[in-house]
């Protein structure tokens, strides 16, 4: 690490630890974009596991944050006193698909599409996959500088995503372009400040404008294994409203693209910080699963859900009232020193490596997390017989929002092929 | 002791003697028994223990969850003989029980 990076983290250890715990604010997109928010979830494990934040720091109201592994499990695996209806993100704008519904609804519709990664399907997508990563790699420059983010990691899930809803191919930024704006803070620099939601409106109705021909096209085809002639063709979603529908779109778009997307490219930075594993895996490819799940845990690349209180409920001797929102914070669970040694840490090789939040538990947990591990197992595959360093040349740029943590770019050089 | 028997999606056969009062996840992992992730530690959340029962066996593995239910409503290739293994508890009754796991946990 080198000692600016150490200094920035040292001194964000020091006003986490000084601020009042009220004054603790872990929506503030400042901390998310200079990757300063893990002391204040270290502290509240500590202080506060299940903290009350007052209305006036989320736009969204007042909400509780659930910061330790085992309070998260059982919040994430009780639906019933905890539902994901109205949304799962803390605002309430937009409710994207199943996700953000309880059963039966949620079981029928996760149903439907569950069969684009069923363990045949990815069998059958596993040589595609493979081929697109390899000319991926190919076509990477040597010795000169390009941003992974842009060149690998989005191309690449672009790619995943324009087959798995069999999107035209050639318009797969559109893909990645909407699911970034969907999730997007209201502050970001994707926003113009007091006009996103008409911007947000613009981006949904090009989006619906596009997938209701594609819907019409597969509802009048044959049934096929894309996500979208599968739903046209499902009785539980075949008659979903026009709302329901583009809330399904972007939950897959989103589910398939910030998480592999921003896991990719922290596999790549975490060998970077931590080049003593990618020796480690170098000497011994029979790592490559744990460090998968590794990479999935460290990176977090969602890092909360939220749920909403049935009723009156009890959680680390807190009384979470009914309405109440309440955000599960998956990147402090898995940091929870108490279930994870030395959690800030990248090992390849921990023992129970599979054992993490990134995915949720309970019947809301990642439907695509077989998908996202193949991507990543493949693509690890390939840099490990091409690329013996991909050198990190500066701090990447992060997304400056609290659901999704990620990259918005990161330069990189590779020195050499092999 | 109690002798359980799992049987990997290829047919390949794993035979253990197993501890009384840990469940038939545990004694998987504990015993290197491939084909069971159980990635939520037994907390009945993943559904990544995923197995099927020997129909001769079923009833005495006892009844499902609502919990159990609820995931086993998530997982792939359920059967009307799918448990999760994590819920089921070895006890002496149990001396023979024999599962198959899925091709893969989901």
């Amino acid at each position: 690490m080198g000692t600016d990076l150490a200094h920035a983290r040292a001194e964000a250890h020091e006003r986490a630890n000084s601020v009042p715990l009220d004054a603790i604010n872990l929506t503030d997109t400042a901390l998310w974009a200079s990757d300063s928010v893990l002391p204040y979830f270290e502290r509240l494990r500590h202080e506060d596991p299940v903290h009350y934040h007052p209305s006036g720091q989320h736009p969204g109201g007042a909400y509780w944050s659930v910061t330790r592994f085992h309070d998260i499990v059982a919040v994430d695996s009780d639906h019933n006193n905890f539902s994901s209806s109205p949304n799962i993100t803390l605002d309430d704008d937009f409710a994207p698909g199943f996700i953000a519904m309880d059963p039966p609804k949620h079981d029928v519709q996760r149903k439907a599409v569950t069969p684009s990664v069923s363990p045949g399907r990815l069998r059958d997508l596993e040589p595609l996959i493979r081929s697109r990563m390899q000319k991926c790699l190919d076509d990477l420059p040597v010795g000169e500088p390009f941003d992974w983010v842009d060149k690998v990691s989005i191309e690449l899930t672009g790619q995943m995503l324009a087959t798995l809803f069999d999107f035209p191919f050639e318009d797969r930024r559109k893909l990645t372009y909407w699911s970034d704006m969907i999730s997007a803070d209201p502050t970001s620099p994707l926003y113009t400040p007091d006009n996103w939601q008409a911007e947000f409106q613009a981006v949904m109705d090009e989006a619906y404008s596009v997938f209701i021909e594609l819907w019409n096209e597969r509802a009048d085809a044959e049934p096929r294994d894309d996500l979208i002639s599968m739903m046209a063709h499902s009785p539980a979603m075949k008659d979903m409203s026009p709302e329901e529908y583009l809330g399904n779109l972007m939950l897959l778009i989103v589910g398939g693209n910030d998480t592999t997307r921003n896991s990719m490219t922290g596999s790549v930075y975490a060998m970077h910080r931590f080049p003593e594993q990618r020796a480690k895996l170098d000497r011994d490819a029979a790592l490559l699963p744990s460090m998968i799940s590794e990479t999935i845990r460290w990176q977090t690349p969602l890092a909360y859900m939220r749920r909403t209180a049935t009723g009156d409920v009890e959680l680390g001797g807190k009384t979470i009232r009914e309405g109440d929102k309440v955000a599960m914070w998956y990147l402090s669970g898995n940091r929870d020193e108490t279930v994870i040694d030395r959690p800030n840490d990248y090992l390849i090789d921990r023992p129970n490596a599979r054992r993490h939040l990134s995915f949720g538990f309970g019947i809301h947990r990642c439907v695509g997390n077989r998908l996202a591990e193949l991507q990543l197992k493949i693509l690890w595959e390939e840099i490990a017989t091409r690329f013996p360093e991909i050198v990190v040349t500066a701090e990447p740029e992060r997304v400056p929002n609290s659901f999704v943590r990620g990259y918005t770019s990161m330069q990189v050089v590779i020195p050499r092929r092999l | 002791m109690t002798k359980i028997i799992f049987v990997e999606h290829d047919d390949t056969v794993h035979t253990i003697e197993a501890e009384d009062g840990v469940s038939v996840m545990e004694a998987a992992k504990n015993n290197d028994v491939p084909g069971i992730d159980a990635d939520c530690f037994g907390a009945c959340a993943c559904a990544t223990c995923h197995v099927y029962v020997d129909p001769a066996w079923f009833e005495r593995t006892g009844e499902r969850s609502a919990m159990e239910n609820d995931m086993l409503e998530i997982a792939e290739g359920v059967e009307a003989n799918s448990r999760l293994a994590c819920q089921i508890m070895i006890d002496a009754s149990l001396d023979g029980l024999t599962v198959r796991m899925p091709e893969s946990q989901h």
